[in-house]
Order: C-alpha cells, then sequence, then structure tokens
C-alpha cells in the first residue's frame, strides 16, 4: 500500500471515528425530568433548618439524586424560566435587586446555602417575600433557587442557564456576575443576617 | 404480483395529496391559483425534460458520419439559434404567469374580514376586530371565517419568526416580529382546513398546529356573536368551585375569562375554551379528560412550553377541568 493511500485511510477512518462520536455524546446526552417521582418530591420537602432560620441541610435523597439543582444546564434554565414566570423580576430585578434585596452584592441575608435559599422561596421571609409553596411544585422551587444561587455566584461554572434573548446589563449567570461586582467599590455597610433584621 | 406493488405504491403515494392539509387539495382562490401555476410549471417542465432526453438519446444513438459541407452548418445553425429562442419564451412565458398569480394572490376585497394573527411560542392567537382599532374578542388556534368572503390576515409575530400556512387555502407567509405582514385567504366550500407553523420557531414547532373553519354566513355569524359573549356562568357546583380555583390560584395570571377577574395575557384567552376542539396547539382534543392531564402536566405534554406546572389538588383539578370544559 502506498503512502498516499494509507494516509487517505487514515483520514477516513479519524473522519468515521468522529462522526460517531458525535452520534455517542448525542445520544448520551443529560436526560430530562419533567416531573419527578412523588416520593422523591416529598422527601425534598423534608429539609432541615438551623434554629434561626438560616442555613441547614438538604434530605438524603438530594445527594443521591447528585445535587441537579445546582450543577445540571437544564434545570438551571428552567429555573431561569420560573424567574421570570414568577415576577421574581419585579422585586428583584435581573438580580441586582429592586425593592427586594440584591444577590449579586455578595451578602445573603439568610446565608447562601441552597436549603435557605429554598426555605425562602417556600415559606416566606418577613419584610415582604411571600411564600410560594402553593404556587409552585417542590422541585421547582429547588430549580429556582439554584438559578438565584447561581445568579449570586462567587466563582465560573461550566453549567450555564439558557441565554437571554433580551438585552441585559450584566453578564451571564455563570461568568461570576457577583465577583464582579464585589471588586468595583468599598464595601457598604451590610445589614444583620437572619429574620431581626 | 409486480402489477399490485405499483398499484400499492401509486394509491399510497396519491393518498398523501388529500385530506384537510394539502396544497394539491385546494378549496381556496389563492391556493387554486398556485396549484394552477405549479401544474403548467410541472407539466412544461416536464416536456422540455422529456424533448432534451429525447434529443441527447437519438444524438448518442444515431449513425455519425463527418460531413463538412455548408448545408450541414446551415441545420446546426438553425438548430442552436431555435433552441435559444424556445428557451427565452419559455423562460419569459413562466415568468409573467408566475408574476400575474403573484399579483392576483393579494387582492382583497374591501369589505374583507380582518383578523390579527399573532404567533407565539407555540401557538396562535387570533383577535377579531369590532371595527379598525376595536378589539372585539380573542381565540387561540382556531379561525372560524365565512364562506366566499374574503379575509384578510395581518400577521404579527410576539417573539420569534413564524409561517403561517394553511396549504389547502393560500400560500405560506411568515410572521416577523416587528412588523406587520398582509396575507389574504378566502374559502370557496365550508370545511376544516389544517394549518401548520412553516418556519422552525423552537422545541415545540412541530406542535404549533392551527385549524381553519370555514362555515356558511349564518354558521359564522353565530359562532361570532357566541365568542363575543362573556363566559358562560358554571351551573353545576363543581364547575363553579373551579371557577373559585381558577381565579384564586395562578392561572388567572396568565389566561383570560372574559366576564370573571382572570385578565393575564401571556397565555391563550380561555373565554370560550370548550367549544374549541383542539387544546395545546393541535395537540389533544379538547375533553375534559385533555384538559386535566394538560394542568397537571404540561411540561410533559409539551416539554418547553410556557406553562409551569401549577400544584392542585386532585379535587381542584377536577373542578378546573370541569368549569374550563363547561366554557362553550
Amino acid at each position: 500500500m502506498t503512502s498516499a493511500k494509507s494516509v487517505k485511510l487514515a483520514v477516513g477512518l479519524a473522519g468515521i471515528c468522529l462522526f460517531f462520536i458525535a452520534v455517542f455524546i448525542g445520544w448520551a446526552r443529560q436526560p430530562r425530568q419533567f416531573r419527578v417521582d412523588p416520593p422523591i418530591a416529598a422527601a425534598l420537602e423534608q429539609f432541615r433548618l438551623m434554629p434561626n432560620a438560616i442555613s441547614g441541610t438538604p434530605a438524603e435523597v438530594y445527594f443521591a439524586m447528585g445535587k441537579p439543582y445546582e450543577s445540571t444546564a437544564f434545570d438551571l434554565s428552567q429555573g431561569k424560566r420560573l424567574y421570570a414566570w414568577f415576577g421574581c423580576s419585579q422585586c428583584h430585578g435581573d438580580g441586582t435587586g429592586k425593592t427586594g434585596p440584591s444577590f449579586l452584592d455578595g451578602w445573603w441575608l439568610y446565608g447562601p446555602s441552597m436549603v435557605s435559599i429554598v426555605a425562602s422561596i417556600r415559606d416566606g421571609r418577613p419584610h415582604g417575600m411571600p411564600a410560594f409553596k402553593d404556587e409552585m411544585t417542590i422541585d421547582e422551587i429547588w430549580q429556582l433557587a439554584g438559578y438565584v444561587k447561581s445568579v449570586g455566584a462567587y466563582s465560573t461554572s461550566s453549567k450555564a442557564p439558557s441565554r437571554n434573548d433580551d438585552k441585559t446589563d450584566r453578564p451571564a449567570e455563570n461568568r461570576a456576575p457577583a465577583a464582579i461586582l464585589f471588586n468595583e467599590g468599598p464595601v457598604l455597610p451590610r445589614p444583620d443576617q437572619g429574620p431581626s433584621r | 404480483m409486480i402489477k399490485a406493488l405499483i398499484i400499492a405504491v401509486l394509491v399510497v403515494s396519491v393518498a398523501g395529496c388529500s385530506g384537510n392539509q394539502s396544497a394539491l387539495d385546494v378549496h381556496g382562490q389563492s391556493a387554486v391559483a398556485l396549484k394552477q401555476l405549479i401544474v403548467i410549471m410541472v407539466i412544461a417542465c416536464a416536456i422540455i425534460w422529456l424533448l432534451v432526453s429525447g434529443f441527447l438519446v437519438w444524438a448518442v444513438a444515431r449513425r455519425r458520419e463527418v460531413r463538412d459541407d455548408e448545408v450541414t452548418k446551415r441545420k446546426m445553425t438553425v438548430g442552436v439559434q431555435s433552441a435559444a429562442i424556445a428557451t427565452v419564451i419559455i423562460v419569459a412565458g413562466l415568468t409573467m404567469i408566475s408574476f400575474y398569480t403573484t399579483r392576483l394572490l393579494n387582492s382583497a376585497a374591501d369589505d374583507a374580514v380582518v383578523v390579527t394573527v399573532k404567533g407565539q411560542q407555540w401557538w396562535w392567537q387570533f383577535v377579531y376586530k369590532q371595527d379598525q382599532n376595536q378589539a372585539l374578542f380573542q381565540t387561540a388556534n382556531e379561525l372560524h371565517i365565512p364562506v366566499g368572503r374574503d379575509v384578510r390576515l395581518e400577521l404579527e409575530s410576539i417573539d420569534v419568526i413564524h409561517s403561517f400556512w394553511v396549504p389547502s387555502l393560500a400560500g405560506k407567509l411568515d410572521l416577523i416580529p416587528g412588523r406587520k405582514n398582509i396575507l389574504t385567504m378566502r374559502a370557496d366550500r365550508p370545511g376544516i382546513y389544517r394549518g401548520q407553523c412553516a418556519e422552525f420557531c423552537g422545541l415545540q414547532h412541530s406542535h404549533m398546529a392551527l385549524m381553519v373553519i370555514a362555515e356558511e354566513k349564518a354558521d359564522y355569524e353565530r359562532w361570532r356573536m357566541s365568542q363575543a359573549a362573556p363566559a358562560r356562568e358554571p351551573t353545576s357546583d363543581e364547575a363553579l368551585a373551579g371557577k373559585d380555583v381558577f381565579t384564586a390560584r395562578q392561572c388567572a395570571a396568565c389566561h383570560t375569562i372574559r366576564g370573571t377577574p382572570a385578565v393575564g395575557t401571556s397565555g391563550p384567552d380561555l373565554t370560550h375554551v370548550g367549544a374549541r376542539q383542539m387544546i395545546g396547539a393541535g395537540l389533544l382534543e379538547t375533553t375534559r379528560g385533555s384538559l386535566a392531564a394538560w394542568i397537571a402536566d404540561p411540561q410533559t405534554l409539551k416539554p418547553g412550553n410556557n406553562m409551569p406546572l401549577v400544584p392542585l389538588t386532585s379535587d381542584e383539578l377536577r373542578q378546573v377541568s370541569a368549569y374550563l370544559e363547561g366554557l362553550k
């Protein structure tokens, strides 16, 4: 076999391999679950908060699932849709805060843990945060909490929610906008954490 | 055996040409004009193709003699010249036919029915007007038109580019965000014609169907009156409870039911949802069961659509579906 022929053969084989790799990646994509099983949904409700309602621990099942709500692009995208659908931006803007607190200033009134955010959305908080437990399912609340957490993330992430169709005045969620805003100026005095604000 | 096979293949392939969504089964002025155009084009091109192929075969098969006299040269010159002239005439003729057909398509009479069509991911909103500016009522995914009268559709898009296509009645036309396209159509005979978004517009593009229901004048006026009226008050206790659930829960944030406090605008108007044949833009037939299924789990039925799953108890679900089914 001449060298030209073998080069052609190698290129052809490489092309075929690339094709099948692409097919495999397309086939092995992240499965989407549109509705969680009822027992898992029930378990997701069973998180425990610390006595001062800041931070706590989620149910064991959340770790068994692989912490999807803060780490998969699909759930983050769903969270972003929920953020728009349920009018979060009326008080929190695009994360910079309006009448409600900002998610970008690095200061979480009830701490940055997922459980705190889920509890805030589900049960509401004093000074105006309404409870959404009658309006959203528990997995929707977890998806939304994951998105809110990613909005205020300190470090970049390879998992991004879907991009905006409209113009926005801040970088994409997965590019750690919180960190950028941190470095902008002197830190303002913060209110105390917790309900006795 | 082979004969039977050929007949079977022909029957199957011709079966695709009839039905309520086919550009070859036409029942409207513009669709008829378009079909004539394509038939003329196909026949002309088929004849030309046959002539060219025949000539090629003859040229290959004929006995070749090398002759270099004046007579042969003149014959060849005449042959090439007449082929060139024929080409010019045919192309010009087809262009003229195409031009006049296109001009015919958008000539609406002055008394045309005007309906605003708003394409959205992934459903059709139809706004019927009282007069120039006043909206009379809205419906979704179901367009009723009177037979034998021009209908002027003002096509707009809320989000991305869609395309309005009802093959049996008219050609397709895009809905472009930020501009208004005008499509005129007319149905010559009563019937139900299916239409479909014909421009890929996202995840549920294929589930963005519509129905055009062409009715006689009296039927159309009756339908128009019933649609313009506010929603029917429920009679059964279950449906009454469903109305309370609908207005108290977040259904009312996105959907309008005229005559109730529900005035949301981001979802389809549900004032007469029970009278429509399909829900979810051609996804399911309107029955109480399918309404309940849709509310219980919209994201599994039509992944990616803009309706969130609302946590309702089974009693609330039964009540709401009874209420919606009764909104004739």
